[in-house]
């Protein structure tokens, strides 16, 4: 299924090249947040929910216009309210988007012991193919923004998809669509970048000195890009890490141990195999017998 | 049970091969299934245990049982692994051993000090094995634990589960190495020749009566 668009660029627990021929040669695709532009009214949300026939379970409000609370295998996409006092006295509520950021370099991809079980395509989305996964939850163990889902019904991961199957066919994504404030724009990364740039440079007019475009190097940029305000304080939108990376664990983890400890343990049994072959096995003898016996006798 | 024939000892009861064999079988399905989730080229081995959704949840349950029957074995045999003067001067002159030249290394209780050092690594091994699997059960504890711990417990698991799979691997080839061994773990019983050559300690204590220390 997910083979078949041919334009696979990393696979997860491959080793040999998957079909790739074809490539994003109009470029890669992003969508852009900017933040400084919306209202927090969800209509993201409902957009998620509708386009991928989603229904989270209504929960219990935790205090905040966070809705539900957190993020799950029926909730791809979620608004997190974050209030912020500036130095000034002033009053900001931040609201960010929270959903997957389609990572150039995926933590999530890299972790996945599942032949197949993600995917990243040529245009930058990286796509969970769950009849592939396994269920082990590794994804959210090397994922640095903490997005990927397990699913309690289906023990799947789920998380946001880039409506893959939207831009497949030439569309945008459903929360870009809905967006009543052009919050949410998507388009070739590049012409994001443009659009973002001139946005920060209106709010830098305006007086956020700070304003920047959030686009972590450490996981090789995003495909999911937010503008921010604040954009040398990205933990004030609710945790979002200053500088994001695949954990040093995880890539020890998953990077040289794995072809190093095979090696070893097949040099261990080659080991054993070629002593045997040059030094022979260690028998008893009869002189160990008649020794043994002897030894016997000696006793009362 | 085992009926002890003239010229042999009995070395294992049937309890303890019983034991063994439960630790071992559980060992080589959790290195398969393990391996499968470790590395690519191994996925392969998924399909041994249904599939890799079958595998993943088969996996850890195997592991409480191999923890459990690894348990009972260490209780009864711990105390005969700790390690005396006599094993440290055999580990150090180990290399005549495995030159096949017993007879110049210090003599060995029930178990030489190889055996020990192979016995404590793995008990440590099960230990950190079986931590680190709790916390990266994610039907049933990852929930619990911060994505630090989830990290360093990944990466435990599989370091140690690649410590034990080598150190099976040496006891296995010990076994079938120091010939008459294997008998020793199927049908409980080793030559007096066998003792004498390869536990001469333990073998005087047998045979002198002598209190075991």
């Amino acid at each position: 299924m997910a083979l078949q668009s041919l334009d696979i660029v990393r696979r997860s627990a491959t080793t040999i090249p998957a079909p790739a021929a074809r490539g994003a040669h109009s470029g890669e695709v992003a969508k852009l947040i900017d933040v400084t532009k919306c209202i927090g009214c969800k209509a993201c949300q409902v957009a998620c929910m509708e386009w991928n026939d989603l229904r989270d379970e209504v929960g219990t409000c935790s205090g905040s216009y966070d809705n539900p609370a957190d993020l799950s295998d029926q909730t791809w996409t979620l608004m997190r309210f974050s209030e912020h006092e500036t130095p000034k006295g002033d009053l900001e509520w931040l609201i960010r988007k929270d959903g997957c950021m389609h990572c150039a370099d995926p933590g999530c991809l890299k972790a996945c012991p599942a032949p197949g079980a993600i995917v990243q395509y040529a245009n930058g989305i990286v796509d969970f193919q769950e009849e592939h996964c396994i269920g082990c939850g590794y994804c959210i163990t090397g994922c640095p923004f903490n997005i990927p889902r397990i699913s309690k019904q289906d023990k799947k991961a789920y998380k946001c998809t880039l409506c893959s199957d939207r831009v497949g066919v030439g569309l945008e994504p459903a929360c870009v669509k809905t967006c009543p404030t052009g919050a949410i724009v998507f388009g070739s990364k590049d012409d994001m970048k443009q659009h973002a740039a001139e946005r920060i440079e209106d709010l830098k007019s305006r007086g956020f000195d700070n304003a920047g475009l959030y686009d972590p190097q450490g996981v090789g940029g995003t495909h999911v890009m937010y503008v921010l305000h604040h954009a040398d304080q990205a933990g004030l939108y609710a945790g979002l890490p200053q500088q994001p990376h695949i954990s040093a664990m995880v890539g020890l983890w998953k990077g040289l141990t794995k072809p190093l400890a095979l090696l070893a343990i097949l040099a261990t049994a080659l080991g054993g195999f070629l002593h045997y072959i040059g030094v022979g096995p260690n028998e008893v003898s009869e002189e160990d017998e008649a020794a043994a016996r002897r030894e016997l006798e000696k006793t009362p | 049970m085992s009926a002890v024939k003239r010229g042999e000892i009995l070395r294992y009861p049937t309890a303890t091969r019983i034991n063994h064999w439960i630790v071992a079988i559980s060992f080589v399905l959790l290195a398969l299934s393990g391996l499968a989730m470790f590395h690519p080229a191994l996925f392969w081995l998924s399909d041994l245990f249904g599939g890799g959704a079958l595998n993943r949840a088969i996996h850890p349950w195997i592991g409480v049982v191999m923890a459990v029957a690894f348990l009972l074995l260490a209780a009864k045999v711990a105390r005969d692994n700790a390690m005396q003067d006599r094993d440290w001067a055999w580990v150090r002159r180990s290399r005549e051993v495995v030159a096949n030249h017993e007879e110049n290394v210090p003599e060995a209780g029930r178990y030489n000090g190889g055996q020990k050092l192979i016995f404590w690594l793995m008990a440590l091994c099960l230990i950190l094995l079986l931590l680190s699997g709790l916390v990266i059960w994610r039907a049933w504890f990852s929930a619990y634990f911060p994505i630090g711990i989830l990290r360093l417990g990944s990466l435990f698991h599989a370091f140690f589960a690649f410590v034990l799979i080598c150190a099976a691997i040496i006891h296995v080839y010990a076994g079938i190495w120091v010939k008459g061994s294997v008998r020793a773990m199927t049908r409980g019983t080793v030559s007096y020749g066998w003792a004498w050559k390869h536990h001469r300690a333990w073998f005087r204590e047998l045979t002198r009566g002598t209190p075991r220390k």
